[in-house]
């Protein structure tokens, strides 16, 4: 199939960008979104063009490098997928396709489709991990964990921090990633000793950074490809009430 | 105070104040309907609710600070909310979003000014001198209440900006309240589509029920 592309070139952080034309000839059905930009790119070195970037790593959806706004949907509009996971028999012969970069104030552009997305990292350094010791390697059933929130910290575990939340959010804000990796450790026994202070922490790292504020509009669920639910940022609400009901203080 | 720079602090805030203001606004709709059992009716309640002296004051006290909280807030979220996007999209896709909620800082200000309206209008009464309640007692001395709001409502000019400010409150509402329970933390995935409808369909019966005095009177159905 043939396409025509329109895609957000921007040569480096404090230049200005602007989307550019291209013609994606012969894609096949079976190639990743990702293949097809290969291919596009290939002709573009061939002319001795400046080929188009973008971030990628695995390609089978679990590292969470790639990261494009495709038609106005973050990892474009198939559920549950990352763009090297879309195939392009989701679209059709003569589809014109936009492509823009994650936008937001805490992910500057770096090059074209390339954001720098080191401010998700910082929140995780300001509180998400565990400092207490777990001492050496226990025995299978020392540390009982109820089935439920076993299998409620996995699902929270399945973030896998590529920012489409944020990228979706009206206000551009993280609550999706923040509320992931609180309620994750919060249900485990190991997370649970800090997560007073993780959740203050956390939410704090996430304005200073300069994400928005929930609103409650749920487009990171929608765009999420892991299938992170936004009960878990009722959670991080409830997480940060009961931080201040117990000790009343804010770190 | 820390809460008063977090980001789900500040959200609290909003959610609480916005309740309490839920509740009045209850309260307020459930109260007028003694509109519809003619003078006696609305200038009997309006006379007890003037009645109740220190108590007014302590609620009228409690819904400005309420309000004021609510505004200050509001304006500050949504100016950072915007400030985290400095470039906007191409293409933009909602998917989750409704028209309401990405509104709601408009939503919000429209009720704001009908709001300084119509206290100018029916509390402080300096709108309209010559059907004001105050300087016109009924029959049995009380201020005419009835009277004045049911004449202010026959001017079409009146009406209609009451239908557009509950117009405001209806989808205020619509999404707030959903998203407040989401913000308390008070929804699961389980409670989630019940809360949403019936955040909805709440929002449409209070806004509903609001515009009917104007509606009907207007159409002459209560002189
Ligand atoms: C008078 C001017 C008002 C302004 C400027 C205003 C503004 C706002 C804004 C901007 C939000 C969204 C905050 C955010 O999530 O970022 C909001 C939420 C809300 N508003 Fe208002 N509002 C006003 C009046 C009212 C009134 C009269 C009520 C109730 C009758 C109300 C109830 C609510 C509720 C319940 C929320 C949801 C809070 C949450 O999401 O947790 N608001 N308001
Ligand atoms: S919550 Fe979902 S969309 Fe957000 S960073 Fe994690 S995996 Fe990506
Ligand atoms: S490249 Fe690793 S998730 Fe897409």
């Amino acid at each position: 199939m043939d396409l025509t592309l329109y895609v957000w070139r921007q040569s480096g952080p404090a230049s200005a960008g602007r989307l550019e034309e291209y013609r994606a000839k012969d894609i096949t059905s079976d190639m990743s979104f990702l293949e097809m930009l290969d291919v596009v790119n290939a002709e573009l070195v061939r002319a001795g063009r400046e080929p188009i970037a973008f971030d990628h790593d695995c390609r089978e959806g679990i590292c969470g490098m790639c990261s494009q706004v495709i038609n106005g949907v973050p990892h474009g509009s198939r559920e549950k997928t990352t763009v090297c996971q879309l195939h392009m028999r989701r679209f059709r012969d003569g589809d014109t396709i936009y492509i823009e970069p994650w936008r937001a104030k805490a992910f500057p552009v770096i090059k074209d489709l390339i954001v720098d997305r080191s401010s998700l990292d910082r929140i995780m350094q300001s509180g998400g991990y565990v400092s207490a010791h777990t001492g050496g390697v226990p025995d299978g059933n020392a540390i009982l964990i109820p089935r439920d929130d076993a299998e409620t910290a996995m699902d929270a575990a399945e973030c896998i921090g590529c920012g489409a939340c944020v990228a979706a959010c009206p206000n551009g804000s993280a609550m999706l990633f923040a509320a992931a990796k609180v309620a994750h450790l919060a249900k485990l026994p190991q997370g649970r000793a800090e997560a007073a202070r993780r959740v203050c922490v956390m939410t704090e790292a996430m304005l200073k950074e300069g994400f928005g504020n929930c609103g409650n509009h749920y487009e990171c669920q929608a765009a999420c490809p892991k299938g992170i639910k936004v009960k878990f940022i009722a959670q991080l609400n409830r997480e940060y009430i009961k931080a201040h009901l117990k000790d009343g203080r804010d770190t | 105070m820390d809460i008063l720079k977090n980001s789900v602090g500040r959200k609290l805030v909003m959610a609480v104040t916005g309740f309490g203001m839920i509740a009045f606004v209850i309260a307020h709709l459930l109260g007028n309907t003694t509109l519809y059992s003619g003078p006696d009716g609305i200038n009997a309640y309006a006379g007890a609710l003037h009645s109740c002296g220190v108590f007014l004051w302590t609620f009228r006290l409690t819904m400005a600070v309420m309000l004021s909280l609510h505004v200050f807030f509001g304006i500050q979220l949504t100016l950072e909310n915007r400030a985290a996007r400095p470039q906007a999209y191409t293409v933009t896709n909602y998917r989750a979003s409704t028209f309401a909620g990405r509104n709601m800082i408009w939503t919000g200000l429209l009720i704001g000014v009908f709001l300084l309206y119509h206290l100018l209008q029916f509390t402080l009464q300096v709108t309209d001198p010559e059907i004001a309640a105050v300087r016109h007692p009924d029959a049995l001395g009380r201020p005419d209440v009835f009277t004045m709001v049911a004449l202010s409502f026959r001017k079409a000019a009146v009406a209609a900006v009451y239908v557009c400010a509950m117009a405001a409150l209806g989808l205020h509402l619509g999404h707030s309240i959903q998203s407040s329970l989401q913000t308390l933390g008070l929804n699961s995935e389980r409670t989630f589509p019940a809360i949403t409808k019936g955040g909805i369909i709440a929002a449409i019966l209070i806004a509903l029920g609001f515009v009917s005095f104007p509606l009907v009177i207007y159409a002459g159905l209560l002189r």
